[in-house]
């Protein structure tokens, strides 16, 4: 077996310290300058951070106890200074290569501390909002990538997530207004959710339809159908059709009293722990299971797996067709999990966003899940940042994920290879 | 390349020329253009439904279906002969509907043009809409804050639009060049970031209109817009439209960079082992796709809008693609394709107007009619007396990494 059926992320060569092929080398000063100019934007930052403190809110709400507070600028040059080091042993390969993706980490968090202790110096930083907000806003992006994932591991391409949110959350608002019921409205999400998978599932497997068009369709034809049904029942019968139970928060005994993470973590609704699931599940079937390595299979090279009787077609049905269950849960976050009541277009883009989260993610569902949670982190930080007011404009804040994907696609920060065969039709000859 | 299975090469459309005999003996074109009119008629069947369903009057006569089945039947179908007439009237009912609807296929030709010159060089632009919200930006802005001549003004404006769409669609061009980053990541990427762009310009001080807090630019100056057509929406815009698209025409099929695209679009690494720059034609493609949509941007802000908001684009990058789609990647076909969606948007207006059906029914039906486009052999299995055509089906099969 050549390279091309092992997955990328899984294999992680230490390189022998003393040789290193030019590419290697190459791409080492290319990401170690992109990281060495992260590194010196956090130290300028931590050079114009004014004096005072930079006080941390640890408890939603609470503006009295619970603060953290941390003298601004001193904490910004350490952790500029952090950064710097981090970046420059990264370039000047002071530690294995294996390590590089800890060096990226930390500078990472050095990084995001500076921003944090320049902006919130002299002011209070909200920090539990942040990470509760950032689980808000990647929840439904997790639930999407992972649906991509699905897809894409068998070699179906889906751009068409933002219709099945769509769908998915239209359901659930209407189901839940009708019945009362928050389990039949998840259930009908994740109905409709594979409704619009079957679609992209027989025009893409049966019709040979390019995906890419097909997807893009898809999605346009969701929002005109939910817009249609909005505009003629739902805003007509707002009251009977349109109300929907916003799913409670269910607090888990013992890991919900942990101090700071407890809260945000495991005082949510049903379908957050649904998403956690959904992550564990994937992952161990996609990587563990016999079906799991069917479906990597055929994204990969169906041929092959055509001839070791694989039966290719079917095991893409069934992948795109559980992909519509998570994207379908996804879509029901936006009503019942969240807003509430629904309106038109109101998943806004999010179906792109996961499928820049699977694409960062290098089609890895627990790769999908950490750009998701740092696309959900910029999205809330880019709100927090507004109410305590700094300089920065929100809307260049909200660039952020799209940029990183473009970095990221274009190569600059490790390879980003797509399962073989994704966006190929089969066609047996 | 060796294992891509077999369904990847000659999918690009048969170039606009001499028709080529099919099975059937009829021309390609002519069985395009059935199973395209097959698609729209399937599509309103599609839309038929959905205003039977959304019906009071059928709703109402549904409940004693038993007792009166006929009425039902009847309510449904003034229903539907009653929005369908609404929305075939408000397209082409008179002078001033006909305006409105090329009004609004201008920036979709121009945006399909964009979509359509990116197919045949092998690339997927979505990013018509990031492409054009930058050159509206620039043609914006060039329009309210300089002072130029009357004539002259418009020519810069425009020219700027041109450029601002295509450094947006040229960056796409070199990263796939340089990186191999997919096109269409990258341009999905770039709406985003484009939108986010003019949203944060609507709120500085050189963007926004003095007095107002809205996301509104001031007006552009009388001498950098479009000259209107009587007193009508209509704007000389849409004469630009067709000159592109006879432009796009010319390019593809008559001219020596036009072959190269064509040729890395039907075979890339034919082409490279001819002796073509691969990379050279993506950036040639995708500058002068960007120019295309900013074109189309230019003719919103210059000729229909006059301010710049953040609703510029609407959806009209996106719709685009749909009328590239069902343009076949083609500049007459393109040009057609605008115009039908252009008399559905127009239409549907006075439709939701007259009839209260939501205009957000062309939506559908215009995803449905490409839809069905796009997959010539389900429409063949709905009508099967339908001829065949050759090289029949998607207009391009690419995965990521193609």
């Amino acid at each position: 077996m050549s390279e091309t059926t092992t997955t990328p992320d899984t294999v992680r060569v230490p390189a022998p310290a003393a040789i290193e092929a030019p590419a290697d080398r190459t791409r080492r000063l290319r990401v170690g300058s992109l990281m060495l100019v992260f590194a010196l934007i956090g130290l300028l930052l931590a050079i114009f951070t004014n004096g005072g403190k930079a006080t941390f809110q640890l408890v939603s709400g609470d503006l009295q106890n619970n603060l953290f507070g941390v003298p601004a600028q001193a904490t910004a040059l350490i952790l500029g200074i952090l950064g710097v080091i981090a970046a420059g042993a990264y370039v000047l390969r002071r530690v294995p290569q294996s390590y590089s993706g800890y060096l990226a980490t930390l500078l990472g968090i050095c990084f995001i501390g500076s921003f944090l202790c320049w902006a919130a110096a002299g002011k209070t930083f909200p920090l539990a909002n942040q990470f509760q907000g950032t689980l808000n806003f990647a929840t439904p992006l997790i639930l999407g990538a992972l649906a991509g994932v699905l897809c894409e591991r068998a070699g179906v391409i889906n751009i068409a997530i933002e219709g099945q949110f769509l769908v998915g959350a239209f359901t659930a608002a209407v189901v839940s207004s009708t019945t009362g019921s928050s389990a039949a409205a998840l259930i009908a999400a994740a109905l409709t959710g594979v409704l619009m998978a079957a679609l992209l599932a027989v025009f893409s497997i049966k019709y040979l339809v390019n995906q890419v068009v097909l997807g893009v369709v898809l999605v346009v034809f969701a929002s005109g159908i939910t817009g249609y049904l909005f505009d003629q029942f739902l805003q007509e019968d707002a009251a009977n059709m349109n109300t929907p139970d916003v799913l409670s928060a269910v607090k888990i005994p013992l890991l919900g009293d942990i101090p700071f993470f407890g809260p945000i973590l495991f005082n949510q609704t049903i379908l957050v722990y649904l998403t956690y699931i959904a992550v564990a599940v994937v992952t161990f079937v996609l990587f563990e299971t016999r079906w799991g390595l069917r479906v990597r299979s055929v994204g990969e090279h169906p041929k092959a797996a055509d001839t070791v009787g694989i039966r290719v077609k079917r095991v893409r049905y069934s992948a795109v067709l559980w992909a519509g269950v998570l994207a379908g849960l996804g879509g029901a976050f936006f009503t019942v999990g969240y807003a509430g009541s629904f309106s038109k277009d109101m998943t806004a883009g999010n179906g792109f966003i996961a499928l820049a989260a699977l694409i960062m993610g290098r089609w890895n569902p627990i790769g999908a899940m950490v750009a998701a949670l740092f696309f959900g982190f910029a999205t809330q930080l880019q709100s927090q940042l507004q109410i305590i007011q700094t300089p920065i404009p929100g809307e260049l804040l909200l660039m952020a994920p799209y940029l990183a994907t473009i970095i990221a696609v274009a190569g600059l920060v490790g390879r980003v290879r797509a399962p073989k065969a994704d966006g190929e039709p089969y066609v047996t000859e | 390349m060796s294992n891509d299975t077999a369904t990847e090469p000659e999918q690009t459309p048969v170039p606009a020329g001499p028709a080529k005999e099919s099975g059937s003996g009829l021309p390609n074109w002519a069985v395009q253009g059935l199973v395209s009119l097959s698609a729209i008629v399937l599509a309103l069947v599609v839309g038929a439904i959905l205003i039977i369903i959304g019906d009071d009057d059928v709703t109402a006569a549904a409940g004693y279906f038993g007792a009166a089945p006929m009425d039902t039947i009847s309510a449904a179908l003034t229903a539907v002969g009653e929005a369908y007439k609404a929305l075939f009237l408000g397209a082409v009912g008179g002078v001033d509907q006909i305006a409105e609807s090329l009004t609004q296929a201008t920036p979709l030709i121009c945006g399909g043009l964009a979509v359509s010159l990116a197919f045949r060089a092998g690339l997927f632009n979505i990013g018509a809409q990031g492409q054009l919200i930058i050159g509206a930006i620039f043609a914006s802005y060039v329009g309210f804050t300089w002072d130029l001549p009357p004539g002259l003004h418009l020519l810069v404006a425009v020219i700027a639009g041109l450029i601002g769409g295509a450094l947006w669609g040229g960056v796409v061009g070199v990263l796939k060049a340089r990186t191999g980053a997919h096109e269409v990541i990258v341009t999905i990427m770039l709406n985003y970031v484009a939108i986010y762009l003019l949203v944060w310009l609507l709120t500085t001080t050189t963007f926004k209109r003095p007095g107002r807090d809205d996301p509104i630019s001031p007006i552009v100056k009388p001498n950098a817009q479009f000259p209107q057509f009587g007193d009508t929406r209509l704007h000389a815009g849409f004469l630009l439209a067709l000159l592109a698209a006879v432009f796009v025409w010319w390019l593809l099929n008559r001219s020596t960079v036009g072959f190269e695209l064509r040729a890395v679009g039907a075979n890339a690494d034919a082409s490279r082992t001819a002796g073509m720059s691969v990379g050279r034609a993506y950036v040639i493609a995708m500058v002068i796709a960007g120019a295309l949509a900013g074109l189309a941007g230019s003719q919103q802000v210059l000729g229909t809008d006059l301010p710049l908001t953040d609703g510029v684009a609407a959806t009209i990058g996106f719709d685009a693609i749909t009328v590239a789609l069902l343009g076949r990647g083609t500049p007459l076909g393109t040009v057609l394709a605008g115009l039908l969606f252009g008399a559905l948007n127009a239409g549907g207006l006075q439709m939701q107007l007259q009839t209260q059906t939501p205009l957000t029914l062309t939506t559908v039906l215009q995803a449905v009619i490409v839809l069905f486009v796009a997959a010539p052999a389900l429409v063949r299995s709905i009508f099967p007396f339908l001829p065949k055509e050759r090289g029949a089906g998607a207009v391009l099969a690419k995965g990521w990494n193609g």
